[in-house]
């Protein structure tokens, strides 16, 4: 069995601010991780190696200071790794960056392919789907529990607004993964070893077999027209004096809105 | 098109790398060098104070799809257990605001659910409903949901197409846009259309929240959108309402997926939080689980419910059901009341589209209180028990 892992280097987002003068972002010291998402895919496919003795390939797209991630990924237990990687790949969106995984993952071969929700910095949660639907296979989105896995098929559970579906599906199929799936584990020692020591291969446009006009910014529908903070009300009304005449404002302020 | 440093010009400052949203520019060489990360939202371009970065314009760079064609918003109004979510309605009223812009038509597409649910759509502003009753479309699986909508859109062309955020828009809605070669847009908080070009804008929260952008999609249709739960408005419910109810089949629809079982799990308050008018949450300016006791009683008084911030709930003084953010529930009620919640932007994404937030903080520097129509500067312990009195006296 052959499991495949996208993951994607990102800012962590919790240091990540606006200067809302400028309206650029202050990043200083602001250190990349893998996806906290993605680290729960591979814990699952790292489980499901135990199990079966499945062969585990993570693999990402990204600029080549990516290789860390890939090497992290070693260091957990991955068996093999790719970096796609490419000056063509630049300013992909999620289609276009969709196309280049399933070129890819073509390329590699898969029962099954799993993909962290959603990464931390853009939110979207829209490649996993999309590489399932290029590859033209099933994928189930939300997982929080494997149920069951065997050589032809699945079953999980599907996080859903008001509890959970239970989901079967044949292989090959693409899961998307949540937080309560599972807990990480460390680098072992070994790992960190073998992750210092491993040569990272590297597929380019040509590689993966992508046409250019499919990937990077011209592959890309959608486009960032701006970025901004997010807006504050200009309207606000401030009361003064003490507590209880602050208080007293409010009340007859309300007094007009009717489900008070 | 590509963005690009002048190296001639560029004195090795570092001021774009700190500017960069993307982590897309490294320092080689005393140089800045822009990689394969940059996502061309020229941040980089309008803080360098030697003007060395710049844009340069590719062969090919546009790709222009035949987009002429497409016209008319479409909303996917989601089912679940045949009733259509309540989320199908806020994009009603969305994309009648858009459509009657546009001067199109709206119409909703509803899968499994049945004929009476369909006219309520209309009722809720669609002027056309695409029908498909076929019992495949019961339980939720990706794989048909894609199939039929796809179909539906290369046939019909849309301009436009909506759908909630939600586990099953969020799913299944990235398949049709990848099939049919157009951009989506995760998660919107809001939807204007450009008066000059007519498309589409989509505003949504990125980094968690921290950074807005504002995403286009001008060289493909249909535009495509998913749009976060509670934050549109529903438009105007006429119960006379005219509107074409369009049957369509489920010829040749397949899924490989099974549901073999649906489990609920509501806990009753997370329900009150997202139906109540009124909301008092609570932050880590409590102090103390036992504020939460004086919230609740303030809650009963306005017939609301309970809600906190992730500080508090973190703290352990009320369970995660009751936390409203980024990583909790997005909620939208008439009144807002934030006591001792300092306004982190996280928490803001959750709660920022209701009507009236009243804002209650010891330091009037708080960042909540940019979001609030009220504040009041204040110990939350002296001002809310005067609110609890005032406001039963008032009632009386």
């Amino acid at each position: 069995m052959n499991i495949i892992i996208c993951i994607k280097q990102v800012p962590d987002t919790a240091e990540v601010r606006i200067n809302p003068e400028t309206n650029t972002l202050i990043r200083e010291g602001v250190p990349s991780i893998i996806n906290p998402y993605d680290l729960h895919a591979i814990e699952a496919a790292l489980k499901i190696k135990e199990k079966t003795g499945a062969r585990v390939t993570v693999i990402t797209m990204g600029p080549p200071q990516a290789e860390d991630a890939l090497r992290e990924a070693i260091s957990m237990g991955a068996d093999d790794v790719r970096l796609i990687s490419d000056r063509a790949f630049a300013g992909a969106d999620t289609w276009a960056t969709s196309y280049a995984l399933y070129k890819a993952i073509e390329k590699l071969g898969y029962d099954i392919i799993l993909c962290g929700k959603q990464a931390i910095d853009g939110d979207t949660a829209q490649v996993g789907p999309e590489v399932a639907e290029f590859l033209n296979i099933p994928h189930i989105a939300y997982i929080r529990k494997i149920e069951d896995v065997s050589d032809k098929s699945i079953k999980v559970q599907r996080l859903m607004d008001e509890g959970y579906d239970v989901v079967e599906s044949p292989l090959p199929v693409l899961l998307t993964v949540v937080k309560e799936l599972n807990t990480p584990r460390l680098p072992s020692l070994k790992g960190k070893m073998a992750a210092k020591k491993a040569v990272i291969t590297r597929m380019d446009l040509n590689a993966i077999g992508a046409e250019a006009e499919n990937v990077g910014l011209k592959g890309s529908p959608t486009q960032v027209k701006n970025i901004f903070a997010p807006q504050s009300k200009a309207d606000r009304k401030m009361f003064q004096g003490s507590v209880e005449e602050q208080v007293d404002a409010l009340v007859g302020e309300l007094r007009g809105v009717k489900c008070v | 098109m590509r963005i690009a440093v002048n190296i001639e010009r560029c004195t090795g400052c570092g001021q774009c790398i700190d500017s960069c949203p993307f982590t897309a520019i490294v320092m080689q060489e005393g140089k800045a060098f822009i990689n394969e990360y940059c996502q061309f939202c020229r941040a980089c371009m309008s803080i360098c104070p030697e003007g060395a970065i710049i844009e340069i314009m590719e062969e090919g760079d546009i790709q222009k799809a035949d987009i002429s064609d497409y016209k008319g918003v479409w909303v996917f109004a989601e089912q679940r257990d045949g009733m259509v979510a309540s989320v199908a309605y806020e994009l009603l009223g969305a994309g009648r605001r858009l459509a009657d812009k546009l001067k199109a038509e709206l119409s909703a597409v509803l899968f499994g659910s049945t004929e009476d649910q369909a006219k309520e759509l209309i009722r809720w502003g669609a002027d056309k409903v695409y029908h498909c009753k076929d019992s495949i479309f019961e339980k939720f699986n990706d794989e048909p949901y894609s199939q039929l909508l796809t179909n539906l859109v290369k046939t019909h062309k849309p301009e436009i197409v909506l759908a909630g955020a939600t586990p099953i828009g969020r799913s299944f809605i990235p398949r049709v846009a990848a099939r049919v070669r157009t951009g989506l847009t995760a998660d919107c908080t809001a939807l204007e259309i450009d008066g000059d070009s007519g498309n589409l804008l989509q505003i949504r929260p990125a980094f968690g929240g921290n950074i807005m952008a504002t995403i286009l999609c001008p060289n493909h249709r249909p535009q495509m959108a998913t749009v976060r739960p509670r934050v549109m408005k529903r438009g105007e419910y006429n119960a006379d309402r005219n509107g074409e109810i369009i049957p369509v089949s489920a010829d040749n629809i397949t899924s490989r997926t099974k549901v073999l079982e649906t489990i609920k799990e509501v806990s009753e308050c997370m329900v009150n939080l997202q139906e109540a008018d009124v909301i008092v949450a609570g932050g880590r300016g409590l102090g103390k689980p036992d504020g939460f006791k004086m919230l609740e009683e303030l809650a009963e008084v306005l017939n609301g419910a309970v809600g906190a911030s992730r500080a508090a709930v973190d703290e352990g003084w009320i369970p995660y059901s009751h936390q409203v953010g980024q990583t909790g529930k997005t909620v939208c009620p008439k009144i807002y009341i934030a006591c001792g919640i300092s306004g982190a932007v996280q928490h803001l994404v959750g709660m920022q589209s209701s009507d009236i937030i009243i804002a209650i903080n010891k330091n009037p520097e708080a960042p909540i209180f940019n979001v609030a129509t009220y504040g009041i500067v204040g110990d939350v312990y002296e001002v809310v028990p005067l609110l609890i009195k005032k406001f039963k006296e008032a009632k009386q």
